[in-house]
C-alpha cells in the first residue's frame, strides 16, 4: 500500500516550500467551505482544476480521487432532494426532488471538489515527512508534528503486517463467510496484527535510539521559501480576497 | 603529545578495551533458565564471530552491550568506565553500532538517503554535512542509485545494505551484526561479505552461515548455557556438528 503517489513529481507544485503550500491551502479551503454562492464555489473550482493540472500527475489517478469523494456526495443528492424543504422542482407522483435541496447538493458538489483539488495540488505533492516538519516550522506543538510522522509510519507498516497475516489466511484456504470461523479468525488476524505492530513499533523505537534520536527529527531539507514561493503566495492570497469578495456582494 | 590535544583522554582510558563484560547476568521475566549467566566477554580487536544455537542469548548479549536490556548483575565498562545510566550508553551508542536482523525495523526514514542522514542529525551535525556524509558512505557501498528511492519500496538485498550504510555513516569503531547474511541471496551476500572484508572496524557477528564467518572473521566464539566460549576456527566446526546432527545418522563432508 502506498499513501505518497502524488508527492512523487517534478512541477513546480511539488517544488515549493510546504510552509507556503499549507498557508495556502488552509486560506483556499476555510474560504471555500463557508461559501454560499455558485459564483465564488465555480471560481474556487476553476482555481482547484488549474493548479491540479499543472502539477502534471496522471489524469486518471486524480479523477479516480475525486470519484471516491463524489461517491459520498452522490448520497447527498439523494438525501438532499428527496427531504430537504421547499417547492418541488419535479414531481415524479408521490416522489418531490425539492429544488432548494438540489440546488444545495450541486453547491456542495463544486466546494468539495474545488477543496479536494486545492488539497491534491498543494498538500499531496508533499510527503508526509514534509507536511509534518513544515507544521512545526509554522509553529504547531511538536508533539502533534511528530504524532503526524508516527502515524503515518505505523499505518504503514500495520497495513503490511496485516496483509502479510492475511495472506498466510488465504493460502491455507481462508474464505471469508458469515461464520463464526470466519469472525473468530478475523479476531485472531486483528488481534496478531495488533501484537506485531507493537512489537515492531519496538523494535523501531530501539534502533531510532540507537542512532541518538532524543525526540526530534531535523529535516534534511530545510529551505527557506524562495522569490517564487513567495510570489506564489501573494498571488494565491488575492485569489482568496477575490473569492471573500465575491461572496460578501450580492 | 600535549593533554590537550586529546580531551576524551581526561575521561577514558585510552589504552582500555572498547568494552568489557565482567559476570553479566540476564533473564527474561517468567523465564526459568537465564539468557546470559555470569558472561565475560572483552572482545578482541578485529573480527570475531559469535554462533549459538537459536534461543541461546546472542542477540540479548547484542542488546545488553547496545543499553537496551539491563543486565540483573555484572558490570560493564565503555573504554574502561563504568556503563550505569542511559547518558553513559548514549556516549557508547556513537561508537557502536549495531544491525538489526529485521532490516524494516532499521529504515523508518521516507527516503534512503534521509534515513542515512538521521544518525549524524541527532549528533547535531548541520543538514548540508549530514547529507553530503549520507552521499558518501553510498557511495562508498555502490548504493549511490538508491539516494532517492523509498525506503519500503526496496528490495531485501538492498534494505540490508542501506540498513548498513545507516550504521556505518556514524563512524562507529565497533559493529555489531545480528545474522547480517538471512534471507540473502548469493549476490548480495558476496557483496555484503566484500563490504565487511573493506572495512577496517571490528566487527562482533552472530550468524549460521558458517561459510560467511570462516570468510569473513578472525576468531570464534560459541555461546552455550548463558555463556561465552571461545572456541578458536578450528574446533568450530565440530562443536557445532555435534549439537546439530549428533542424535542423528550423518555423513562428514571433506
Amino acid at each position: 500500500m502506498t499513501f505518497e503517489n502524488f508527492s512523487l513529481g517534478n512541477s513546480f507544485l511539488h517544488r515549493m516550500d510546504c510552509r507556503i503550500k499549507i498557508i495556502t491551502a488552509f486560506f483556499l479551503a476555510l474560504t471555500l467551505s463557508v461559501s454560499h454562492h455558485f459564483s465564488s464555489a465555480g471560481a474556487g473550482l476553476l482555481l482547484g482544476v488549474i493548479l491540479a493540472l499543472s502539477t502534471r500527475l496522471r489524469l486518471t489517478a486524480v479523477l479516480w480521487r475525486l470519484l471516491v469523494v463524489n461517491g459520498f456526495i452522490a448520497l447527498l443528492w439523494v438525501t438532499l432532494s428527496l427531504t430537504y424543504p421547499g417547492d418541488a422542482l419535479v414531481s415524479l407522483g408521490p416522489i418531490n426532488l425539492s429544488g432548494p435541496g438540489i440546488k444545495l447538493a450541486a453547491l456542495i458538489t463544486l466546494k468539495s471538489n474545488a477543496i479536494v483539488l486545492v488539497f491534491i495540488a498543494l498538500l499531496a505533492t508533499s510527503t508526509i515527512a514534509e507536511l509534518g516538519h513544515a507544521l512545526e516550522a509554522l509553529g504547531l506543538p511538536r508533539k502533534f508534528c511528530l504524532l503526524l510522522l508516527f502515524s503515518y509510519r505505523y499505518i504503514m507498516v500495520i497495513s503490511q503486517e496485516y496483509g502479510r497475516l492475511h495472506r498466510a489466511a488465504k493460502l491455507r484456504g481462508f474464505r471469508p463467510a458469515t461464520t463464526l470461523h470466519t469472525y473468530r479468525t478475523y479476531g485472531y488476524l486483528f488481534g496478531m496484527t495488533l501484537v506485531r505492530s507493537w512489537n515492531r513499533a519496538d523494535r523501531v523505537k530501539q534502533a531510532m535510539a540507537l542512532r541518538g534520536f532524543q525526540g526530534r527529527f531535523y529535516p534534511l531539507n530545510a529551505g527557506k521559501p524562495g522569490r517564487n514561493d513567495l510570489f506564489f503566495l501573494v498571488a494565491t492570497m488575492l485569489i482568496v480576497l477575490a473569492l471573500i469578495f465575491m461572496e460578501i456582494t450580492p | 603529545m600535549s593533554r590537550l590535544s586529546q580531551p576524551s583522554a581526561m575521561n577514558y582510558n585510552s589504552t582500555a578495551p572498547l568494552i568489557e563484560l565482567h559476570d553479566i547476568s540476564f533473564s527474561y521475566p517468567g523465564s526459568k533458565t537465564p539468557a546470559l549467566d555470569e558472561l565475560n566477554f572483552i572482545p578482541d580487536q578485529g573480527k570475531v564471530g559469535l554462533i549459538g544455537p537459536n534461543g541461546s542469548g546472542k542477540t540479548t548479549l547484542f542488546h545488553i552491550i547496545m543499553g537496551l536490556l539491563k543486565p540483573s548483575d555484572g558490570q560493564m565498562l565503555f573504554k574502561g568506565k563504568p556503563l550505569l545510566k542511559e547518558k553513559d550508553f548514549r556516549k557508547l551508542r556513537q561508537e557502536v553500532g549495531l544491525l538489526f536482523q529485521d532490516a524494516d525495523d532499521q529504515l523508518f526514514s521516507p527516503t534512503v538517503l534521509e534515513d542515512v542522514a538521521f544518525g549524524p542529525l541527532n549528533l547535531k551535525i548541520s543538514p548540508a554535512k549530514a547529507r553530503e556524509m549520507a552521499g558518501q558512505i553510498l557511495k562508498k557501498l555502490r548504493l549511490s542509485d538508491l539516494e532517492e528511492r523509498v525506503t519500503h519500496q526496496l528490495s531485501g538485498g538492498e534494505k540490508k545494505l542501506v540498513s548498513l550504510a545507516t550504521i556505518l555513516v556514524m563512524e562507529p569503531k565497533l559493529l555489531l551484526l545480528d545474522e547480517p547474511t538471512n534471507n540473502l541471496d548469493s549476490a548480495t551476500r558476496s557483496r555484503l561479505i566484500e563490504i565487511l572484508g573493506s572495512l577496517e572496524i571490528s566487527c562482533i557477528i552472530i550468524s549460521h552461515d558458517w561459510d560467511f564467518l570462516a570468510a569473513s572473521t578472525a576468531e570464534i566464539y560459541a555461546m552455550e548455557n548463558g555463556r561465552l566460549i571461545r572456541s578458536g576456527k578450528s574446533s568450530l566446526h565440530n562443536h557445532f556438528h555435534v549439537h546439530l546432527h549428533g542424535g542423528q545418522p550423518h555423513e562428514h563432508g571433506g
